[in-house]
């Protein structure tokens, strides 16, 4: 028996045997599981751009999963703009995947100002539009990423429909095992995301005066947000991410266009 | 087949006296890692015991089976699949928890726990048992997570499972969270910590000097 099993071809049996039935087993879990994993995935996103947008509160407990697909269908529309031109371009913004197109060399462009270490930038971003009842347009959310200390983080800005007065800057998910949690990690803490309503991006002559410093002067003017004690390296990095994105590699031709002639 | 007192010490054995933390010091890593939450820790204790319990079983169905060249290989497809399938399984049903987990979930493949238990006890032992092994032993690590996780959500957040307990200055209240708990070098002094008091109470476990 011993002899037996130890066997060249027996070995090769096992293994090969083994290999198969496990594949097998890990294929059929990840296909059965894909469909709700990527629900999963898109609610979560949707969850927090209702946050940004200020429709949902999701401090006080979980949202319905219902109510965050009726809310989002009801008041947000996704829409894809060219960064260079800053025109809208079609395509379906919901299922647009801007980390994807951004690893593919045909679809995106290495910036030269590369501030935020984002690496690559796919051609066309995602923009966020929230109405209110009447249809009117409320906010503008424009998605941020940025390094902070250890991760990647990713962020909704939202804005309102003057493109300059924020309404939020939620974060909503980090690369690897995010910041330091109590301190990087206080980015998503409630207290200073309600730092960042009412301020306003750009000054009186239009140039980009957002501000994430630990300066009392200007930390408490219009243009600035006071930064986070202890986390120096992820307060840089979301001043980054915000001249980045908000920069003429980001989305400064399209807020140009809207800021002169709205959003028609 | 196995008495009531033998399975007993099978699954009790591993929480305090064969503590694999605390004794075998062994899956400190994740240990560090994911207890800066109860929510998180729990979590993670039951993939870690999922994980365990049924690579401890498939590993004992087959274990006459297993050519002992490249059984050490056999044991690592085993515990690599029934991690992937826990990973996706969370990503799943329990999405903002697995998004905390991050990489430690895949980890489990790497947690000398998992490992140690299919070498040293379900290779010679039958399916049942060593199911029960492999619960015995997460629940010995959960124990171990659970304890520092209470400590250290308590103290440095203020909170337990999110809820908030001790109100913390930043939100108006009293108390001064601790931030050195949050980051995972606490763990460590905790850990020690629970060790010292192990042992104190157990005085067989402490190694010989020399």
């Amino acid at each position: 028996m011993a002899s037996n099993k130890d066997s060249f071809g027996r070995t090769l049996f096992v293994v090969v045997g083994l290999c198969f039935i496990c594949s097998v087993f890990v294929s059929t879990a990840a296909v059965l599981l894909k469909p709700t994993q990527q629900e999963n995935k898109l609610l979560d996103k949707q969850k927090y751009i209702l946050e940004a947008a200020g429709l949902v509160d999701t401090k006080s407990g979980s949202v319905e999963k219902d109510q965050i697909l009726a809310t989002y269908n009801k008041y947000v529309e996704a829409k894809l703009v060219d960064l260079k031109s800053g025109e809208w371009v079609d395509g379906d913004a919901n299922t647009f995947d801007a980390d994807k197109a951004a690893r593919n060399p045909e679809t995106s462009f290495k910036p030269k100002n590369d501030i935020a270490s984002v690496k690559n930038v796919a051609n066309t971003g995602v923009v966020y539009l929230v109405n209110d009842d009447k249809g009117e347009l409320q906010t503008v959310i424009i998605p941020v990423k940025g390094y902070g200390l250890w991760s990647t983080m990713y962020a909704f800005l939202a804005v309102e429909s003057d493109l300059n007065t924020v309404r939020s800057l939620v974060y909503y998910d980090f690369t690897g095992a995010g910041e330091t949690p109590g301190l990087g990690g206080e980015v998503q803490n409630p207290q200073w995301i309600a730092k960042w309503e009412g301020k306003k991006l750009y000054d009186e002559q239009g140039n980009l005066a957002i501000k994430v410093t630990k300066n009392p002067a200007i930390a408490n003017s219009v243009h600035g947000v006071d930064a986070l004690s202890g986390a120096t390296l992820t307060s840089n990095g979301v001043q980054y991410s915000l001249e980045f994105w908000l920069g003429e590699e980001g989305y400064a031709r399209f807020i140009e266009k809207a800021r002169n002639g709205g959003l028609s | 087949m196995a008495n009531a007192k033998e399975l007993k010490q099978v699954l009790t054995g591993p929480i305090i006296s064969n503590n694999p933390i605390a004794l075998q010091i062994l899956g400190v890593c994740s240990a560090l890692a994911v207890t800066s939450k109860m929510e998180t820790a729990l979590v993670m204790t039951i993939a870690l015991t999922a994980v365990t319990a049924l690579s401890n079983l498939f590993i004992s169905m087959i274990r006459n089976h297993i050519p002992s060249s490249v059984r050490i290989i056999v044991q690592m497809t085993i515990i690599a699949s029934l991690v992937i399938v826990v990973d996706q399984v969370l990503q799943a049903y329990a999405y903002d928890v697995a998004k905390q987990l991050s990489v430690f979930v895949g980890l489990i493949i790497t947690n000398c726990i998992v490992m140690g238990r299919a070498e040293a006890y379900a290779m010679k032992t039958p399916p049942m048992m060593s199911f029960m092994d492999g619960i015995g032993n997460g629940l010995g690590y959960g124990a171990i997570l659970l304890s520092v996780g209470f400590i250290r959500e308590l103290f440095g957040n203020g909170s337990l499972f999110g809820v908030e307990i001790l109100s913390k200055i930043s939100d108006g209240g009293w108390y001064q969270p601790n931030g050195l708990l949050l980051l995972p070098p606490s763990a460590f002094f905790l850990i020690a910590a629970l060790i010292w008091i192990i042992r104190t109470m157990k005085p067989d476990q402490v190694e010989a000097k020399g």
